[in-house]
């Protein structure tokens, strides 16, 4: 008396996916209070504590405006690594084999956890920003201009979430997939994110100028402070682009991989 | 109603990881209907072979297939025919138990009046009805296994597969499991499950392979297993570790022995010349032996005649 063989439709994988990882997300309520706090906790630091020491002769106003872009950049890649713990959770706990064993795609499941990294992010970069408009960031923009950034930011975050799905899926337990948090979390210190490039031991200059955060943190200050953007959005999306088809293609081969 | 076509069958099952052989040239075949039993100690290669079956992993050599799809070569069609219930619990502990199954209901392709309807009798019937609004967090082990079970029936399998189904339950939970796993064969479905517990197979089971280090060491109906083992076994408490050695010289061969609790089986026809004879036989001064008992065999006795290391091995493990 088993049921003829029927399956779902894709668009209703995909719906009932990433209904899970949204719901997962909210619910995850430590994960989703650091995500916030610590971007807000770092600009607060960089304002109030490091601000007059690393801009001497410069208002708070004026450095809070300059560090609010390396600030979002730091939140929505710590956002986005936050991606390879949930992925690695899901692959270490037995849920991956029930979904398998029902011919659920590997690539929708990525593609979920990918949703909701992008949907924290909105969430979280908006309340940073708001924070960071009371205490003073004020921006030089066109609607046209921070819709711009906002697709910029937009595409790295899909970037760093895809990959950060490939450090969960090459992961053995979630705890080590979390560590890599750390990678995202570093590179924009090494970027104009928080200090002049110029400012650098030139050893670190090269790689502050060729690394993907860059562009992308010169980018979001240009279009948001009405300087010249130059050729950083092309950059930051060439970056972005590159980096989300290597995740792509490296998940599926080791989503595959992993379910031999 | 058990027909005589089988659901699963495999030949030559072979799985390597690096140099450990983990199945071993594995023959399976199960009836439509039945319930099977693998019964094997830590490592003996269940889960491995319910993931070849399940189609999670494919096997070094070998072929199967459920309900007469191949397990390499028609992995959709067959993933449509099956459920799984793994090891671990495969829920979101973030998720209520009626969000689990909707979940799993809407993955299935069932869809949301279907789903809730399904899932709101599944959960009457797993006893979860209070608890379905509740996060699993919140969840007992015995609740966790039951959800699990429920979601594994959402979609009526034609065979269901159940790794450990009630490993680390109480006896209460464990006995509601046997339940509803007998309901559902009983309403047509296979059941291939795994196990540590030799009650356990031999409660449900209608035929029972028993598993070592990768390979079947032997298979049969339950009691058709203990039959190999003999009519009755003798079993007696000696006084020390002397006298212990000193009775298993004696008794031969054919004894069971376990040093450590100082017991020693041996098969018997039951007839009582016969046990005065062996009792004078083994204990002529009758100082060695300080009890016994008849007691027809239980898969314990026959998983230690078949693998030669005793079934406490498996038992002990089982309860870590
Ligand atoms: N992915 C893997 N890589 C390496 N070795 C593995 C892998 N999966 C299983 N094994 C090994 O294969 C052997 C059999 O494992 P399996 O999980 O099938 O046993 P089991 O009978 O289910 O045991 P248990 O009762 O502990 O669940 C074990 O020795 C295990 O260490
Ligand atoms: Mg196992």
């Amino acid at each position: 008396m088993s049921d003829p063989a029927m399956s779902a439709n894709t668009a209703s994988v995909a719906l009932t996916l990433t209904g899970r990882t949204l719901r997962l997300s909210r619910r995850n309520t430590e994960a989703l209070l650091i995500s916030l706090v610590l971007p807000i906790m770092l600009m607060l630091v960089f304002v109030y504590l490091f601000g007059g020491a690393l801009q001497p002769g410069v208002g708070t106003s004026a450095y809070v405006t300059y560090v609010v872009p390396g600030v979002l950049l730091l939140c929505a890649a710590f956002g986005a690594a936050l991606t390879a713990g949930a992925v690695s959770y899901d692959m270490t706990s037995g849920i991956i084999d029930r979904f398998r064993s029902m011919d659920v795609g590997g690539g929708w499941f990525l593609c979920s956890h990918v949703v909701a990294s992008l949907a924290r992010n909105i969430v979280s970069t908006t309340i940073v920003l708001g924070v960071a408009l009371a205490i003073g960031f004020r921006p030089d923009t066109t609607p046209a201009h921070a819709l711009a950034a906002a697709g910029v930011l937009i595409a790295f975050v899909l970037a760093v979430s895809w990959l950060s799905a490939v450090v969960g899926l090459i992961a053995k337990t979630p705890e080590a997939a979390s560590s890599f948090t750390f990678v995202p979390m570093f590179l924009p210190y090494a970027s104009s994110a928080f200090v002049p490039i110029e400012t650098m031991p030139s050893w670190l200059r090269g790689f502050a100028e060729h690394q993907p955060v860059t562009p992308v943190i010169e980018t979001l200050r240009g279009l948001l402070l009405g300087a010249d953007v130059g050729n950083s959005p092309w950059l930051a999306l060439a970056w972005s682009t590159g980096l989300l088809l290597l995740g792509v293609a490296l998940s599926g081969v080791l989503f595959r991989r992993r379910a031999a | 109603m058990p027909s005589h076509s089988p659901a699963i069958t495999a030949q030559g099952l072979t799985k390597r990881y690096g140099d450990h052989t983990v199945l071993n040239d594995l023959d399976l075949e199960v009836d439509a209907g039945s319930i099977y039993a693998l019964l094997g100690p830590n490592g003996a290669g269940k889960t491995t072979t319910v993931r070849i079956l399940a189609t999670l992993t494919t096997p070094d050599s070998g072929r199967a297939t459920v309900n007469g799809l191949d397990v390499a070569h028609q992995r959709k069609h067959l993933r449509r025919t099956i459920s799984l219930t793994g090891q671990y619990a495969a829920l979101d502990e973030l998720q209520t138990g009626r969000e689990n199954l909707g979940m799993i209901g809407a993955l299935a392709g069932l869809n949301r009046a279907q789903a809730r309807f399904r899932s709101g009798q599944l959960l009457d019937q797993l006893d979860l009805a209070k608890a379905a609004d509740r996060q699993v967090v919140t969840y007992s082990g015995g609740m966790r296994r039951r959800l699990d079970l429920a979601a594994g029936l959402l979609r009526r399998p034609a065979v269901m597969f159940l790794d450990e189904p009630t490993t680390g339950l109480d006896p209460r939970s464990r006995e509601q499991l046997w339940q509803v796993i007998s309901e559902v064969a009983a309403s047509g479905t296979t059941v291939l499950l795994t196990t540590q517990y030799l009650e356990e197979a031999d409660r449900l089971a209608d035929r029972v392979a028993i598993m070592d280090q990768g390979r079947k060491v032997v298979e049969g109906t339950p009691s058709e297993l203990k039959q190999q083992v003999g009519g009755e076994l003798l079993r007696l408490e000696l006084a020390d570790r002397d006298a212990f050695d000193l009775v298993r010289a004696r008794a031969g061969k054919n004894a069971m022995g376990d040093a450590s609790a100082l017991v020693l089986k041996i098969p018997v026809t039951g007839a009582a010349p016969e046990i005065r004879s062996q009792m004078d036989v083994l204990d002529p001064d009758r100082t060695l032996i300080r009890h016994f008992a008849l007691h027809r065999p239980d898969l314990d006795d026959v998983f230690f005649t078949f693998t030669g290391q005793p079934a406490k091995t498996a038992k002990e493990l089982s309860h870590v």
